[in-house]
């Protein structure tokens, strides 16, 4: 196929799973903001989310304060925000449009549909809207175009290439969300382990869809180190860092064999998939979390450029 | 007052073609019109047909309107629009081949060599190269208008790269999803192996340097084109790859796409974008859409370009004139179909005609297309008609001038119901090693009440066209 259709297929996947992330930031900002701002060394909830999105000083000078209702504007409706839901379908879109031919009727017609819907969203009067239906909508649109995907895509290398994209995003996002932690509370000892730092850890839960799943997998106390473990270690999540590393290297195995040649970009993801693999929970609060996760999110990107490099930039001989 | 043919009514009542239609058209009550125009529109947003139109700014997403009321030719009027189209689709290819070689209708004096060698879209740089199976335009679209039961014109011709032919498929797509017991009733011809025609005639021009079966690609400007939907669309349903100029490169004797297993050949190129911007090398070096070195592969035979480059010279307004006699010249036959009697401007004594009976014609740019920078003589006010004037009187060589032609008309959904309204016609011959016309073609309808220009830019719909089976 094309290097460039592939590259449209990958960044398809990437801004679905983003759009999809965007919602996730929104859900977990309102949650968080519910609870009563107790005592010092907070910084304001909301001031946190756009950190761990790396675009507070973009939304400083746009909006200034970071108020409910501009950051729902900037996290859904913005489209000078990248990271946006709007901004990340309406490209989602744009590259389904490019590579029409390489996507099924039914891919097509979903992603154009949301596409659709999104330009009534953005008509609709904004008093007509709270932030959960934008959340619910945004949610309910990325699953319905990924079911499409999963269940009337060629298992080729189309299928391939939407899959790299979707894990290595997924990935990068799930550390960010989970930095959102770091950000929200400085890791100050008299915090941890408090009801309000529990609290917290819920919310994230809850952001990523996974509180009723936590329970199930480990029943009991929620702990930090029960939930980083759930949200990183832990193969049944399907959001956890070593499930989408572990997707992610289906995908490029599967294009390796398919195209009978080994890459860099396979090599750096198996290597990741065995560092984690050999993961124990106390190693990461040992580094410090937001440590872990910086360098996970380093080597995401390391991959995502090798794989760039071994098969989307048409250099390839 | 000018008596216009309704090709539904005559003064016998229906016309057999359309007698279905009419039971059809009677009992569709108004609530159910308005929920299919919908439903069709609906599909229309989702399938993704749009179309941008240049410069307008506004809704990038913009449909065609589609109307729901078809037009239709009986079996006998098809056939003989059929053998007149593939009769011009040849001339049209034999007076490239003749140009690009020894030029022998102009050394005998038939068209006046000026108009065919100064002219903009005679391509120097391929002069003296015979493109594979001497073919220059596997595409032409031949716009055709009627006046009467048997009358009708050619408009013009398009050599190049017709555009409009997924409209064609999609009306018919659409119409049979939403009225399936219309085509119970009728026996209409289809039109659905226009893809799998189009890629064997691609295929059958692929060049002799390349052995094995030909990799055939579309080749797009990009996705901001206002035809991108078109490019894809028959990419997929020809199952070959949507290129853009970024995707190709030249090494050594041929041309590569750039894929994700590394090079791959390319063999013939169905291109979409102009002549200059092919190949920055040799047009317009500051093209980015193209392929630099594409046409010296081209030149030695490594590459098949479908329309060749050059083949804009048989479809320029002023040669129009003249395709008569690339019949009678090249084929020792008469014209099936006619053109519409042409002034040509840059005769002085056609131009004194002219300007002495502006109100009452059509004045064109010999280069221009869209409908736009033309005149209509009898919709123009007093302004128009005097701004054109002096346009005339100081570039005659720009423009040509037609008698304001009676239109046909063909029942069309309105808001009051249903009611007259003008057609014409772009069918599209594919020539390769052999010549193919599917029975139908792009109808063009002018919505507006009396108007003439039927351009999707200045607001015109489409309908779908039926030919019915004998």
């Amino acid at each position: 196929m094309l290097s460039r259709t592939a590259s449209n297929l990958y960044w398809l996947a990437r801004y679905m799973e983003r759009a999809e992330t965007a919602a996730r930031f929104l859900e977990v900002g309102a949650r968080i903001a519910l609870v009563p701002n107790v005592g010092h060394g907070y910084r304001n909830e909301w001031d946190a989310l756009l950190r761990a999105a790396g675009t507070s000083i973009q939304f400083a000078q746009k909006y200034g304060e970071p108020i409910q209702r501009n950051i729902e504007s900037h996290f859904f409706f913005d489209q000078e925000n990248e990271s946006s839901v709007a901004a990340c379908l309406t490209r989602a879109r744009e590259n389904g449009r490019i590579v029409r031919t390489a996507l099924t009727a039914q891919v097509w017609d979903a992603l154009n549909t949301a596409y659709q819907e999104l330009r009534e969203l953005e008509r609709t009067p904004r008093s007509e809207l709270s932030l959960s239906q934008l959340t619910d909508w945004t949610m309910r649109t990325t699953a319905l175009i990924r079911g499409t995907i999963d269940s009337t895509q060629l298992r080729n290398d189309n299928y391939d290439f939407l899959h790299v994209g979707y894990h290595l995003e997924r990935a990068d996002n799930t550390a960010r969300l989970l930095d959102v932690k770091y950000y929200v509370l400085l890791p100050q000892v008299e915090f941890v382990g408090s009801g309000l730092d529990n609290y917290q850890w819920m919310t994230l839960l809850r952001a990523m869809s996974a509180h009723r799943a936590f329970h199930w997998a480990y029943g009991g106390e929620v702990t930090a180190a029960r939930i980083a473990h759930f949200l990183i270690l832990n193969p049944q999540c399907p959001r956890a860092l070593i499930t989408c590393v572990d997707g992610l290297n289906t995908h490029l195995e599967r294009l390796g064999r398919g195209y009978g040649r080994r890459t860099p970009a396979q090599s750096a993801a198996r290597q990741m998939l065995a560092r984690l693999a050999e993961t124990e929970v106390a190693e990461i609060f040992d580094v410090g979390l937001h440590e872990f996760l910086s360098r996970f999110i380093d080597e995401v990107g390391a991959v995502g450029q090798k794989v760039h490099d071994s098969y989307l930039s048409g250099d390839v001989r | 007052m000018i008596d216009f043919f309704n090709e539904m009514y005559d003064a016998g009542g229906v016309r057999p073609p359309y007698a279905k239609l009419r039971d059809w058209m009677d009992t569709m009550p108004a609530e159910l019109r308005s929920l299919k125009q919908a439903e069709a529109e609906a599909l229309f947003r989702r399938i993704g047909i749009t179309f941008a139109v240049y410069g307008e700014g506004g809704d990038p997403d913009r449909l065609i309107p589609f109307d729901m009321f078809p037009r239709v030719f009986a079996h006998a009027e098809w056939r003989r629009l059929e053998r007149g189209i593939k009769q011009r689709a040849r001339a049209l290819n034999a007076f490239l081949a003749d140009v690009y070689d020894r030029g022998e209708i102009v050394r005998a004096g038939r068209i006046p060599k000026r108009l065919v060698y100064l002219n903009e879209a005679y391509e120097k740089a391929v002069a003296g190269i015979r493109p594979p199976k001497g073919v220059y335009s596997h595409i032409v679209g031949i716009d055709l208008v009627r006046t009467g039961p048997d009358e009708f014109y050619v408009l013009e011709d398009n050599c190049r790269t017709p555009s409009g032919v997924s409209y064609m498929l999609e009306n018919r797509e659409i119409m049979m999803r939403m009225f399936p017991d219309l085509f119970g009733a009728n026996r209409i011809e289809p039109v659905d192996s226009y893809p799998s025609l189009l890629r064997r005639t691609l295929a059958s021009v692929a060049p002799e340097k390349c052995p094995g079966d030909p990799t055939v690609v579309i080749l797009t400007p990009g996705h901001f084109n206002s035809a991108y939907y078109e490019h894809s669309f028959l990419a997929d349903l020809m199952g070959v790859e949507l290129v853009e100029g970024q995707d190709l490169f030249v090494e050594g004797e041929h041309v590569w796409m750039r894929t994700t297993r590394g090079p791959e050949r390319v063999d013939v190129i169905y291109r979409r974008i102009d002549d200059p911007f092919l190949d920055p090398l040799c047009f317009r070096p500051d093209s980015m859409l193209g392929v630099p070195g594409l046409m010296d592969v081209y030149r030695a035979g490594g590459v098949a370009i479908a329309s060749a480059p050059g083949a804009g010279v048989a479809d320029d307004k002023a040669i129009y004139c003249y395709v008569p006699e690339m019949v009678r010249f090249y084929l020792g036959e008469e014209p099936i179909l006619e053109n519409v009697p042409t002034w040509q401007c840059a005769k002085p004594d056609e131009l004194k005609h002219v300007l002495a009976n502006l109100p009452e014609l059509v004045v064109k740019e010999v280069h221009g297309s869209g409908g736009y920078g033309m005149l209509v003589g009898p919709k123009a006010s007093k302004e128009q008609i005097e701004a054109f004037r002096a346009k005339l009187t100081e570039q005659p060589h720009n423009y040509i001038a037609q008698p304001t032609l009676a239109l046909s008309t063909v029942p069309t959904f309105v808001e009051e119901g249903v009611a007259p309204r003008h057609v014409d016609l772009r069918p599209y011959c594919l020539v390769g090693e052999r010549i193919e016309l599917v029975p139908g073609g792009l109808t063009r309808v002018a919505l507006t009440e009396g108007s003439l220009v039927v351009n999707s830019s200045q607001g015109g719909g489409v309908k779908d066209t039926w030919v019915m089976a004998e």
